[in-house]
């Protein structure tokens, strides 16, 4: 029968028309701004700066390298180093950035930064709402908006975050035990070059 | 002393004077003498904004009446430099824009690139991301023709509720990449030598159970749609495309299967693992828009097979070869070409390295521009309302023709 096709459609149309207010998986719909999803853990929007400790400044992880800058696609990250250094985490001392720039408006979220740093310094956010009416200057974030919490790292990528703590707890154990083990060695020299200082080898003529 | 207040001057705003943009207020179509001076043909420019373009894309019809003579593709609109940019980037800064290229199919694009890549430096992805490619692979495959069912049957005038159907079932997809790759579209996953992270606990059951439910939007799309009467007088017999003709002109994927010529590259080249799988290659036999559009549909229930079988068999590894690195990559001097079977149909990369850390030619083969050489041949004789079905079935994404 001619319109038999088109009635049969009309048919599962009315049942997705009823069942879109019956079916609870069918209500999706989230009333935004009160109501938000929980972003998705490997969400990644823009990259921010991780820092340990309180002192976001002291405790940043950049050693301004500058991998990320020669490795972003779009060239959205401006840094300087700084002649000053300070300790990192191992109690190292590090070069530090002076200017540390991201203009989120070239980011296009590609997270290579994050897989070319060395130092677990930049990962990427969850956070989305960054709308300014400055679109130069609002969208260019430096250093001090960049920097977020260890702390923060952990609650938007718990998984992620515990493994790079891990790593990182047993590359300082490593290290330290290397420092020990240096100085004992070097105590045991020094104390054997008092012991027999005949056996040392003669200097040079 | 006068305390007379001082008014203070009002400056009248300066008017602006703002000249209309050029050809604002002319007629935008040319009339031309027929050959037989029987009457006059019209030159009228579909696009680039048309809604039935898909993007912006122009087509420059001459009318008789309302019969086709006359029809050149235009197109460019969206050139970004895609290729000149990947040789003055490093080859893992091109992966980023690859997802740029056909927006639809970002997991497919990587792929393609990742392969000629892995041929250049010599890479083996371990069984797992062999596994995951295939899956998010196919996943795409089931995004782009959901994708294009919903727009075509759009351009056939069953405006919203087609679309939305297609579209909620591809939002259960993007939800599934979104917790892989962490971006719904611009998924940038694929590596040389695997893929960038592993699954998220819990993503298979969620990949089972989405997979599972997709046959029942097979089922009530082909009730909604596929018996309709309307559906079936508007596609049948319209925009025939001959097998020796596609072949002449390159089209390849589900295009130049509707038009009966059994090529697949999973099959033909067997990259990835995919003689691994049990998989049928749907044919058309008309090559008209109806069996480009069941094409699709029958595709998709192959895809489904093929992601059960991956989604049972995925074993437990490693997931990047050991010899890939991620800083300093540089390929040994030498040339490939990495080509898969996209949803629209060959996708390739041409490479060739000098030692550096950039390509010295990188270029892409686009199945969409080279499938839509053919869409004068298909239109002639037609009408416009014929013409925007037919180009609705070729399945274009304008960032992959324009690049």
């Amino acid at each position: 029968m001619l319109g038999e096709g088109i009635i049969k459609g009309m048919a599962e149309t009315a049942r997705n028309f009823v069942g879109s207010y019956h079916d609870p998986e069918r209500m999706t719909t989230v009333q935004y701004p009160e109501d938000k999803i929980a972003a998705k853990e490997n969400a990644r929007n823009f990259p921010f700066l991780v820092f340990d400790g309180d002192d976001a400044m002291k405790g940043l992880r950049c050693v301004a390298c500058q991998i990320c800058e020669k490795e972003c696609p779009p060239k959205c990250i401006y840094i300087i180093k700084d002649t000053v250094k300070k300790p990192d985490y191992m109690g190292k001392m590090q070069v530090q950035a002076k200017r540390f720039d991201i203009d989120i408006s070239v980011c296009m979220s590609c997270q290579i930064c994050v897989e070319v740093c060395p130092f677990e310094a930049i990962k990427m956010d969850t956070e989305f709402e960054l709308s300014s009416t400055d679109r130069f200057g609002g969208l260019l974030l430096d250093k001090h908006q960049l920097a977020k919490s260890n702390e923060y790292y952990q609650k938007i990528h718990p998984t992620e975050a515990t493994e790079v703590d891990t790593r990182l707890a047993e590359e300082k154990a490593k290290a330290e035990a290397k420092a020990k083990a240096d100085a004992e060695a070097k105590a045991k020299v020094a104390a054997a070059k008092l012991a027999s200082p005949s056996q040392s080898p003669p200097p040079k003529a | 002393m006068s305390d007379a207040i001082i008014e203070p001057e009002v400056k009248e705003p300066e008017t602006q004077v703002v000249s209309p943009p050029e050809g604002a207020g002319e007629v935008n179509y040319t009339i031309l003498p027929k050959p037989d001076s029987s009457g006059e043909l019209l030159e009228v420019a579909m696009g680039p904004q048309h809604p039935s373009t898909h993007g912006v894309f122009r087509m420059d019809v001459v009318l008789d009446g309302e019969r086709i003579v006359k029809l050149k593709p235009v197109f460019g609109y969206l050139h970004r430099n895609h290729e000149k940019i990947a040789e003055n980037t490093t080859y893992l800064g091109s992966m980023p824009y690859t997802d740029r290229l056909d927006y639809l199919c970002s997991m497919t694009n990587n792929w393609g690139y990742a392969l000629s890549v892995e041929k250049l430096a010599g890479l083996q992805p371990p069984e797992r991301a062999e596994y995951l490619r295939i899956i998010t692979a196919e996943l795409t495959r089931l995004v782009n023709h959901t994708c294009l069912v919903g727009f075509l049957l759009q351009d056939m005038g069953a405006l919203g509720t087609p679309l939305m159907y297609a579209f909620r079932q591809r939002e259960l997809i993007l939800d599934l990449f979104e917790s892989l790759s962490g971006s719904r579209m611009m998924c940038n996953y694929m590596r040389f030598g695997g893929c960038r992270v592993d699954l998220p606990a819990g993503w298979l059951e969620q990949a089972k159970k989405v997979t599972n439910d997709f046959p029942r939007f097979f089922d009530e799309f082909e009730k909604l749609l596929s018996e309709n009467e309307i559906l079936v007088a508007r596609t049948q017999g319209v925009g025939v495309l001959t097998a020796d003709l596609a072949i002449n002109a390159g089209i390849t994927g589900p295009m130049l299967r509707a038009s009966g010529v059994n090529y697949d590259i999973r099959k033909v080249d067997k990259y990835g693992i995919y003689e691994r799988f049990n998989f049928r290659v749907p044919l058309g036999d008309h090559g008209d828009v109806f069996d480009r559009y069941m094409i699709r549909v029958l595709e998709m229930r192959e895809s489904l097979k093929i992601l059960g079988d991956a989604l049972r068999d995925i074993p437990a590894g490693p997931i990047m070869d050991p010899k890939a690195k991620i800083r300093g990559f540089r390929p040994k001097a030498g040339e490939a070409y990495g080509r898969i079977e996209g949803p629209k149909g060959e996708l390739g990369f041409y490479l060739i390295s000098d030692g550096s850390p950039n390509p010295y030619r990188y270029r892409v083969r686009p199945p969409s521009l080279i499938n839509l050489t053919l869409l004068e041949d298909m239109c002639l004789g037609l009408t416009v309302a014929d013409a925007v079905i037919i180009l609705g079935s070729v399945d274009i994404v304008l960032g992959e023709v324009d690049r």
